[in-house]
């Protein structure tokens, strides 16, 4: 009985968010693309919650339905295509040549993964208590993996960094801002 | 044997999930006749009256005119998503109460049924995420809807739900260090210990550990639920109505229950945050039974939750509307910045306090 349930949705959400995978890359229309993607990363959500890792199944519904994608939306929104300008779909000799490669590579390296994954052992009761949470996790970041965990910060800040200078690339060298400047320019407004 | 012990775990869950759907569905119906009573007192007029006693049916003559109005859908707009839109918005503000805890325990035949759906770990950081879900209605309706009004409306929606959410979460991060823990019914019982000044017990209330990480978040909070001043998706001198300027009928009425579900989430979330949620001060000195101290415990929270209400109408009908630009410049440069702040010198203090203590 307390199996069933799980298993259940297990395969449900598993479905669901290789539909939504599918459905990005055949679709034509950029908004139902994106729409997509949410279903697939709400569904791969679900099966975190479903292995016990709460709050990365939250992260990820906060970093990647809650902001990637809603800027992808954003952007779409912003364009605006019309079917005509999308063009009709065409099949070509790459695309051909791509889906074929795809398939293939999963096909030789299905067995593989089948044969990595440890069959559960006799007496398993799971996972254990407090694993997943927020507090197990917060541990891990920043006690055992606190190097790999503080590059990867400065690797997103230097991103932002490059993100801004790419941006603002064409717009005139103004005057230096202090901190003072800001604190006079916020109690102005 | 197995269906009633089944049935016994699952009958207190079922009758939770449908109470607090029900009080929440019909307090959506009456904030609506509660804000036109309270703009009609702030502008000095009578406001509805006529449906029976001082206009308390209107909410229901309101519901049955929208069920029997024509439900249009413009020929240009996109089929599917023009009629998810409304359920995209009003599902995950309706999902938000799984895990706000409205009471203590009550003992019904020998168990303790804790007031509360869902008490689990990740509390704050699901209503953040399941907040977030709702923004897909608001643009959704906006670009099905094949307007340009409704585009700009969406449009405005995502970038202002995208910002306000940043700085929803990282006002909050100083009331988290605070506390320690993600779990809200944990966050309440913190709050229900005292500081001894004297011969007077003052509440440990999060308002008054963290004052700047609740006025961030009660700014953000009127953002993220489109309220006055920040109605900008809306803004109906500018942009007709915005994203739903093609709706009408019952969808329309979704949008607006979704509108003030959102509302009556960030209040409980304000109250069990900052204002010790059913916590009643100086309760405990009174030797109430249990049941009796946790149905007072329901009543405070909605008392306090109501406050907060009432301040959301408060604001709508007194403060004028911000322009886009200060808005955006409002959470970038004026919230974002004194979020970061709080939480450094929040960290610091408690670094403080461990080494001095």
């Amino acid at each position: 009985m307390s199996h069933l349930l799980p298993d259940i949705l297990f395969y449900v959400f598993s479905a669901l968010s290789v539909a939504g995978a599918v459905l990005v890359l055949v679709n034509r229309n950029p908004m139902t693309c994106a729409m997509s993607l949410v279903v697939s990363v709400l569904s791969l959500a679900i099966l975190y919650l479903l292995l016990s890792a709460h709050f990365l199944a939250v992260a990820q519904m906060i970093v990647y339905a809650g902001a990637i994608v809603v800027l992808f939306i954003f952007v779409i929104m912003l364009l605006n295509l019309t079917d005509e300008e999308l063009g009709r779909f065409r099949f070509s000799l790459f695309k051909t040549i791509g889906a074929f490669v795809a398939v293939a590579t999963l096909l030789a390296v299905a067995p593989d993964i089948r044969v990595s994954i440890p069959a559960p052992a006799a007496g398993d009761a799971g996972a254990p208590a407090g694993y997943g949470s927020t507090k197990a996790v917060g541990k891990l970041l920043f006690g055992e993996f606190l190097l790999p965990f503080e590059l990867t910060s400065i690797l997103i800040l230097s991103a932002m960094v490059a993100g801004v200078v790419l941006a603002k690339r064409e717009l005139q060298p103004k005057k230096t801002h202090s901190l003072v400047d800001w604190l006079l320019g916020f109690f102005r407004t | 044997m197995i269906v009633p012990s089944l049935l016994l775990e699952l009958a207190p869950v079922l009758v939770k999930i449908f109470g607090a759907f029900f009080v929440v569905l019909t307090l959506t119906a009456y904030l609506t006749l509660a804000e036109r009573k309270f703009s009609a007192f702030i502008q000095d007029r009578i406001g509805p009256n006529r449906v029976g006693p001082f206009g308390l049916l209107q909410p229901l003559a309101d519901g049955i005119k929208f069920i029997f109005k024509e439900d249009i859908i413009p020929t240009q707009a996109h089929k599917l998503y023009y009629i998810l839109a409304p359920a995209l918005l009003l599902v995950p503000a309706l999902m938000g109460y799984a895990v706000i805890p409205f009471g203590d325990y009550v003992e019904v035949a020998g168990r303790l049924i804790p007031l509360q759906i869902a008490d689990v770990d990740i509390g704050i950081l699901y209503v953040l995420a399941i907040a977030g879900l709702s923004v897909y209605g608001l643009f959704m309706a906006g670009w099905a809807s094949n307007n340009k009004y409704s585009l700009l409306g969406g449009l405005r929606s995502s970038a202002q739900m995208v910002s306000y959410e940043l700085t929803l979460g990282l006002s909050i991060v100083g009331a988290l260090l605070v506390y320690g823990t993600t779990n809200l019914r944990d966050i309440v019982v913190q709050q229900t210990a005292y500081w001894q000044v004297g011969s007077i017990l003052i509440p440990k209330w999060g308002v008054f550990l963290q004052p700047l990480g609740f006025l961030l978040f009660l700014v953000s909070a009127f953002a993220e639920s489109n309220r006055l001043p920040f109605d900008l998706p809306e803004a109906e001198n500018e942009l007709v109505g915005g994203y739903h300027t093609e709706y009408g009928s019952m969808k329309f009425a979704m949008f607006f229950m979704g509108e003030y579900t959102g509302m009556i989430t960030m209040s409980a979330l304000l109250t069990t945050f900052f204002f010790g949620g059913w916590h009643v001060p100086w309760l405990e000195a009174a030797g109430l039974s249990r049941n009796v101290a946790a149905i007072l415990g329901v009543g405070a929270f909605c008392a306090k939750t109501g406050c907060f209400l009432f301040l959301y109408i408060w604001v709508r009908w007194t403060l004028p509307r911000f322009r886009y630009d200060q808005l955006m410049k409002l959470s970038w440069k004026g919230v974002f910045p004194l979020a970061l702040a709080n939480v450094f010198l929040t960290g610091v203090c408690l670094y403080l306090y461990s080494r001095l203590m």
